[in-house]
């Protein structure tokens, strides 16, 4: 089975290995394979980073040793086995707090933001007093990459006493974010939305002052009696690096993503009319262009853009009809709800790929305008707010 | 900067190309070209000799991640 992907894929690479001239080949590459889904199609470009990251070789690397030979539990007190896992643990628990400015006794290591997010709402409630409330906001939005302004909202809930909760899944890593900097309280992080591991994340809980929690799993006791459960070394170490690396190039990949983004909204803009970009166009974080094309019905251009892997919303509910809960709370009309697309912008993306992606995408939003009666009626000037559509 | 060091930084340089080369990720392969290629352009004028010693160590232990990774190429 290896020899026959090796020899595939050999047979599908356009020049043997040495230094190519003229650099790689942009659209779907030939010698990435075939979608593994039975379609045998070549694969599509990744253009959904919101959606979920490749890992970092980086990250790969740091998890190698902890998926093979030292393979201890962590909470093993009485071996080596068990002492070079917990090593491991806690360091990758410091590089998680480093990047937020926390000490590594505020990090709890869960399976993903959801379980964080969940504990930090649903285990505050039950430590509930009368008087306490929790405000929860996103640090960056996953749909539209909007930046909400936590600094401010951290100083109200300190003024107020209220404890203040953000998920910071899409955020950190890629913007700079201090929690005591933000007076923030709790922070959910999610491993594979920063070229970390799926299946791990971790919960931040201030201890100055300190932010009281009833556990929500119980069992053996880890992580301070908050989680219970043995902490999967391996994806811990992955998430630590991560962190790790994402501090390392924050500032490289910003400016990277900010002048690829700017490529790909002003290419866009210049060749096709009728163009929205969803959110605030100044407090944003620029990976993250949700785009909606009047006249276009979102779910069709997906369809059409069938080489460049995109999503119209959050995948969390992609397989719902309805459009999405953010456009509708910004005040997106309806119909241009149903045009939009989001497309992601990662470390990885290339400048072909983005360049492919707006070729293609101006190519089939003509297209499918060309096909569409209402596009004919503006053109010939007809306001649409003014139909009278009647029933038959 | 010391010829011998001149020479080290090329070697390291090329060698590290070289095995980025063997990704057979397109994301990976251009990402790791890149990325390479700009770090060593942004410290060509660096002088200290402690810090040049410090990016190399760094350059090599970048160089085995790579090379740890040629294993699973397709």
């Amino acid at each position: 089975m290896l020899l026959w992907r090796r020899l595939a894929a050999l047979r599908g690479q356009q020049a043997p290995r040495r230094l190519r001239a003229g650099g790689p080949k942009p659209g779907p590459e030939p010698g990435q394979g075939r979608t593994s889904d039975g379609g045998g199609a070549p694969r599509p470009l990744y253009m959904d980073v919101q959606a979920t990251t490749p890992l970092d070789p980086r990250v790969l690397d740091s998890m190698l040793p902890y998926l093979t030979a030292y393979y201890g539990n962590p909470h093993s007190r009485t071996h080596a086995y068990g002492w070079e896992s917990e090593a491991a643990m806690e360091n990758a628990r410091r590089q998680v707090a480093d990047l937020i400015g926390a000490d590594s006794r505020e990090i709890i290591f869960t399976s993903g933001a959801t379980e964080s997010n969940n504990m930090a709402i649903k285990e505050l409630e039950a430590a509930f007093q009368p008087d306490t409330s929790l405000v929860t906001v996103m640090t960056v939005n996953n749909e539209i990459g909007v930046k909400q302004p936590i600094h401010d909202i951290g100083e109200i809930c300190r003024a107020h006493k209220v404890f203040f909760h953000t998920d910071a899944a899409q955020a950190i890593g890629k913007i700079p974010v201090d929690v005591n900097n933000m007076k923030i309280d709790l922070m959910s992080i999610s491993g594979h939305k920063i070229y970390g591991p799926k299946g791990v994340g971790a919960l931040y809980v201030r201890r100055r002052p300190r932010v009281r929690l009833e556990p929500l799993q119980s069992g053996g006791g880890q992580e301070r009696g908050l989680r219970s459960g043995t902490v999967p070394t391996p994806l811990a170490v992955g998430l630590g690096a991560a962190c790790e690396v994402a501090q390392q190039e924050m500032e490289y990949d910003h400016n990277r993503i900010s002048k690829l983004a700017e490529r790909l909204i002003t290419k866009i803009m210049s060749e096709v009319p009728d163009v929205v970009m969803n959110g605030d166009q100044e407090h944003r974080y620029p990976g993250c262009i949700n785009l909606s094309f009047a006249y276009v019905e979102g779910e069709s251009l997906l369809m059409a853009l069938k080489d460049v892997a995109l999503s119209s919303g959050s995948a969390c509910t992609s397989a719902s009809l309805e459009p999405s809960y953010v456009l509708r709370a910004i005040g997106t009309d309806e119909d241009l709800a149903h045009s939009s697309i989001r497309f992601g912008i990662g470390r990885f993306t290339t400048e072909e790929e983005v360049d492919y992606t707006v070729q293609k995408c101006i190519q089939h939003v003509k297209r499918l305008r060309e096909m569409s009666p209402l596009w004919e009626m503006v053109q010939d000037g007809i306001d649409l707010k003014s139909i009278k559509w009647t029933q038959h | 900067m010391a010829a011998s060091s001149r020479a080290q930084v090329l070697r390291l340089y090329r060698a590290l190309l070289r095995e980025s080369q063997r990704f057979s990720g397109y994301n990976y392969r251009t990402y790791a070209i890149r990325r390479i290629r700009d770090a060593f352009r942004e410290n060509k004028n660096i002088a200290d000799s402690e810090k040049i010693e410090e990016l190399l160590n760094k350059a090599k232990a970048n160089l085995e991640i790579i090379q740890r990774q040629m294993v699973f190429q397709v």
